[in-house]
């Protein structure tokens, strides 16, 4: 059958373009002017006056007089006096940097570079570079082993965990992790290391429920000497887990991490949230892990990152990259609140809104987008990263208070990327200061769910969340192609249907829109070097461009892969109905999405169920409306999707 | 730590028992009359006591084992992983553990398992796909979602960054790193028959028995092909015996220390990279020709499982467990170099004469039957004659 195409998709656009007003269109007349003066290069987001440092790690040197400050943007390491806060040295590293770690000795730092698959070796003693290793595809967190052998490095791409020689930078092996494996953590004894992952593992059984089942994370447990892995913490109900820390006698462990209510009935904010911020604890002194909320009664603790327990286990520091904020736990008063009362049968009080003034010591104001933090050995200094700010916040812990504020060199101006960049990450905008757009798009990315955005009915026009990399030239938007631009899917319809709260002002939008457009397409990693192409993806792209089915039949041209998913962005931005609506969708027809990072973006289809590529042939393609493919062999399908793997 | 499994520990105390026996030849088909004749001139009693003698310590349903039907078996250290009908059995600290597709097992019957030895995963083949067992988490891979050739995967094994899987239509290879799935069937391999029952994978070369075409040999190097095929044809007469692969419904192989061993439904073949040789029931130990499952220990020393009980031979000599097929009692038959059989005293035997899977751990046997799984603890070396 051929698909039908939509043919007056402007009319739809049209309706909500009269919705936005007279600025909005003036934002979006002077689009091309406006984005004259902005340049994405490859890497992260820069503006065409500077570059921002954009700290977003911290440690402190063993002897406590250094402070490195891991610098995303400028893409090198600060070292600071952790006294006087003079800049003492700046580290040129690899590309977009995320994660960094001393070795054992504290005479190596070690940073992984996303953007080129590096780890850069800092010598501490010359702070200078003395080698780059390349490691595994996007590695983000970092650790050496207490014996200073082997270095293990999280992988966020292909998910996994690379062994590295500590000596050489030979990989020995790769253990498999979480999907989107980010942060590691070493045991205080050495013996372990704990990951953390970013996006919620595939479901491992395919069910009646199919995309409606419960994310699951984990946190993946290592033995150090054996480098295998021992043991998986599941953390049901847990779509996006960042930093993690352990207690100085190693019984207790915690992680941040987002509780999506991405299933029905929980699905709005008006219905009682899109999120629960949560930490997990684990280790001796809970028992079985145990999850608990970080949100009050009508103020949300947006965005948990980086952790950070006192040295004498009083205090438990949370960083808040949503709320622009740092909470102070009292540990002994959580540990009472844990043990005192009758645990659910699930492990978690995350619903237990009130559960959080149990423990609570502090909610200390921090500057935009704050992430990674360390604590002086004495635990008298907090020093927290201000991502979007470009500061270091030295918290007084004795006092719970901002001390000062450390600037770190850079554009004293705030340009209108960076603004809008702040405002993608701060949940200020929405009700109870729940989510901002980073919530579901983390780090600018995507979260791996499916929501029931709009309250149409519970469970009608469940979607799947898509990546933002390269977005900026296929409009119509959402699934249904409903948005006919990025201010009014950014503007209005956000409003409306996430923020239940104030408006953006114009100059808001306008930053906003500008920074989603200017987000780039990472690297493709199933490309190889110099445009060259493995046989299989030759053949792929071959049954990809074909014009006639295996058996000499011509195909229909709307019924083509090139066709419908044709231009640079893998998209013709038509609308089509290939086969996949279900009952509880209201319409059949679906905007064409992009291929972009096709292979890092599953599940697949508009409402997610698909887990993997294969499947939108093997499974949702009965009638060959997603084009004409069940005519291929499986040979013939793999070579297809390796093909698509290089989009 | 854990032990793990190690095939050098086993030839270490073969080659003790050997030792004694003269008996282990440096290839069997480098110098046939120089080995038979130092074998001839051992006496009559050296060939049992070369031999391994075992207590069997048999697991059904009964103690725990998820079902009696046991399809395969693997050691990991002091962990036991038997592949049944009805799940997937972890045996660790005398404690069963099932899982099963509740727990994302692609499918209850586990025909086939590989250990990682590098990350410690296990690789399972199942009736319904491929599953990677890690750290309790369990992966599955399937024709539906993944670039898996078919479901039924009756072989695996790991080798370096790829894992091999033998599936009954062709084999196909996963590499870890790139996530790249390649398949290999009659469009792109001289297989003619695409059932792919057994695969053996080492950093030179992989094997892959294919139930009707043969034995297929891939060089990493180079992303060639071999075949070696029956010189008789698809007929069960043996008229080129020593010449080639003795039929080609090959059921199993296994590739150690360069040599191949490899089983079929009508006999064995060992294979050195020059020279074959053929093992039938009528000049050989084997208590029959069907084979379901061989594992090399090394170039000389091999496992055979048979329709017909559970066979060992050292290079010259030859060792059956079983129960009896007329009385059930246990019995140990042996037969040396120069044919002559005998039968030493038993006290306990495999499960049941149907052999599936044999693994390694340590001096022990643990063995896969149709009727429960078998660990074959290694007993101190006695001094019986042969009866």
């Amino acid at each position: 059958m051929s698909r039908r195409c939509m043919s007056d998709s402007a009319h739809c656009g049209a309706i909500f373009a009269l919705a936005c007003g007279a600025a909005l269109l003036f934002v979006v007349a002077m689009w091309p002017a406006v984005h004259g003066v902005v340049h994405a290069e490859a890497g992260a987001v820069k503006d065409g006056s500077a570059d921002y440092a954009s700290p977003l790690e911290l440690l402190l040197s063993p002897d406590g007089t250094r402070l490195y400050v891991l610098c995303q943007q400028s893409e090198e390491v600060r070292v600071l006096d952790a006294a006087t806060y003079a800049p003492i040295e700046s580290i040129t590293v690899g590309r977009v940097p995320r994660g960094m770690a001393l070795s054992a000795s504290g005479d190596r730092l070690f940073v992984t570079n996303t953007w080129d698959d590096t780890l850069s070796i800092v010598n501490t003693r010359t702070l200078a570079v003395d080698a780059t290793w390349q490691v595994g595809a996007e590695p983000s967190g970092v650790v050496e082993d207490r014996e200073g052998t082997r270095v293990f490095v999280a992988n966020r791409i292909s998910g996994d965990i690379a062994v590295l020689d500590a000596q050489t930078g030979a990989e020995e092996k790769r253990l498999l992790a979480g999907r989107g494996a980010s942060y590691l953590a070493l045991s205080p004894d050495g013996r372990r290391i704990y990951a953390t992952h970013i996006y919620p593992n595939p479901a491992p059984l395919r069910t009646g429920l199919e995309n409606r089942t419960p994310p699951a994370s984990e946190i993946t447990v290592i033995n150090t000497q054996r480098a295998e892995v021992v043991d998986r913490i599941p953390l049901p109900s847990i779509a996006g887990v960042f930093h993690l820390a352990l207690s100085a006698d190693g019984r207790l462990g915690m992680v941040a991490e987002f509780h999506p209510k991405n299933l029905v009935p929980l699905a709005h904010l008006e219905h009682g949230g899109g999120f629960a911020y949560t930490l997990t604890l684990f280790g001796a002194d809970v028992g079985k892990p145990v999850e608990i909320p970080l949100d009050e009664m009508e103020r949300y603790a947006s965005q948990p990152f980086g952790v950070a327990i006192a040295p004498d286990k009083s205090r438990l520091y949370v960083t808040l990259a949503g709320s622009e904020a740092v909470l102070v736990i009292d540990i002994p008063r959580l540990l009472h609140f844990v043990h005192a009362r009758p645990r659910p049968a699930s492990g978690s009080f995350a619903e237990d809104l009130a559960a959080s003034g149990k423990y609570f010591a502090a909610r200390i104001p921090v500057g935009h987008n704050p992430r990674g933090l360390a604590l002086s050995s004495d635990g008298r200094r907090l020093f927290v990263a201000n991502r979007l700010d470009d500061t270091i916040s030295v918290i007084d812990t004795r006092a719970n208070r901002v001390a000062s504020t450390i600037a770190l060199a850079g554009p004293k101006t705030v340009s209108t990327l960076r603004r809008g960049e702040q405002t993608f990450y701060s949940a200020r905008y929405s009700f109870q200061g729940q989510i901002s757009c980073s919530s579901c798009h983390i780090d600018s990315t995507f979260d791996g769910l499916q929501w029931d955005l709009e309250p149409d009915g519970f469970g009608i026009d469940i979607v799947d969340n898509k990546m933002l990399e390269d977005i900026k030239d296929i409009a119509p938007y959402k699934w249904n192609g409903g948005n006919p631009n990025l201010p009014t899917e950014c503007g209005p319809r956000t409003e409306k249907y996430f923020w239940r709260s104030e408006n953006y002002d114009n100059l808001q939008l306008t930053d906003l829109v500008l920074y989603i457009r200017s987000l780039p397409a990472r690297p493709n990693r199933s490309r190889l070097p110099g445009n060259e192409t493995t046989p299989a993806q030759e053949r792929g792209e071959a049954i990809f461009q074909r014009t006639v089915d295996r058996f000499g039949k011509p195909i229909p041209e709307t019924n083509r892969c090139s066709y419908c998913h044709s231009g640079p962005h893998g998209t013709n931005q038509k609308l089509f109905d290939v086969g996949t609506r279900k009952p509880t969708d209201s319409g059949g027809l679906l905007k064409t999405p992009q291929l972009t990072n096709i292979a890092l973006t599953g599940p697949y289809l508009h409402d997610g169920s698909a887990r993997t590529l294969e499947e939108i042939w093997t499974i949702y393609n009965p009638e060959d409306k997603h084009g004409r493919t069940n005519d291929l062999t499986k040979d013939e399908l793999n070579d297809l999707i390796e093909y698509l793997r290089t989009r | 730590m854990k032990k793990r499994a190690n095939t050098s520990v086993w030839g270490l105390t073969l080659l003790a028992f050997s030792i004694a026996a003269l008996a282990r030849p440096q290839g069997l088909s480098e110098s046939r009359t120089a080995a038979q004749r130092l074998r001839s001139e051992q006496p009559r009693s050296a060939a049992s006591q070369g031999l391994p003698h075992f207590r069997f310590e048999n697991f059904t349903t009964a103690n725990g084992l998820p079902d009696d039907r046991v399809y395969a078996v693997l050691v990991d250290g002091d962990r036991i992983w038997a592949g049944t009908n009805n799940g997937l059995g972890l045996y660790d600290h005398g404690k069963w553990t099932t899982y099963t597709t509740k727990d994302g097992l692609a499918h209850r019957a586990v025909l086939s398992l590989a250990l990682d030895k590098r990350t410690g995963d296990v690789w399972a083949g199942t009736m319904g796909g491929l599953s990677r067992i890690s750290g309790g988490r369990i992966v599955s891979y399937t024709q539906l979602n993944s670039g898996l050739s078919n479901d039924v995967v009756y072989g695996v094994a790991v080798e370096g960054d790829n894992v091999w899987v033998a599936t009954a239509a062709g084999a196909c290879r996963l590499n870890l790193r790139t996530g790249e799935w390649s398949l290999y069937n009659e469009r792109n391999t001289p297989m003619v028959e695409i059932w792919v029952y057994g695969v053996s994978a080492a950093a030179d070369k992989v094997y892959f028995a294919v139930w009707g075409s043969g034995l297929l040999e891939y060089n990493q190097k180079t992303a060639g092909w071999d075949k070696y095929e029956d010189p008789d044809g698809e007929t069960e007469l043996v008229l080129f015996k020593d010449q080639g692969l003795i039929h080609d419904i090959v059921s199993s192989v296994s590739y150690v220390d360069g040599v191949v061993w490899a089983a079929t439904y009508f006999g064995d073949s060992r294979y050195d990279g020059r020279y074959w040789h053929n093992f039938l029931t009528k000049d050989s130990g084997l208590p029959s020709n069907f084979t379901n499952f061989v594992k090399g220990v090394d170039a000389n020393h091999a496992w055979f499982c048979t329709d017909k009980g559970l066979a060992y031979y050292d290079g010259a000599n030859w060792a059956v467990y079983r129960p009896s097929l007329t009385t059930g009692k246990p019995e140990m038959l042996i037969r040396d170099a120069k044919g002559r059989e005998g039968q030493v005293p038993a006290a306990t035997a495999p499960a049941h004469n149907y052999i599936l899977g044999i693994d390694f751990q340590g001096s022990d046997i643990w063995v896969a039957t149709a009727k429960g799984l078998s660990h074959g603890i290694l007993q101190p070396q006695r001094s019986e004659a042969m009866k």
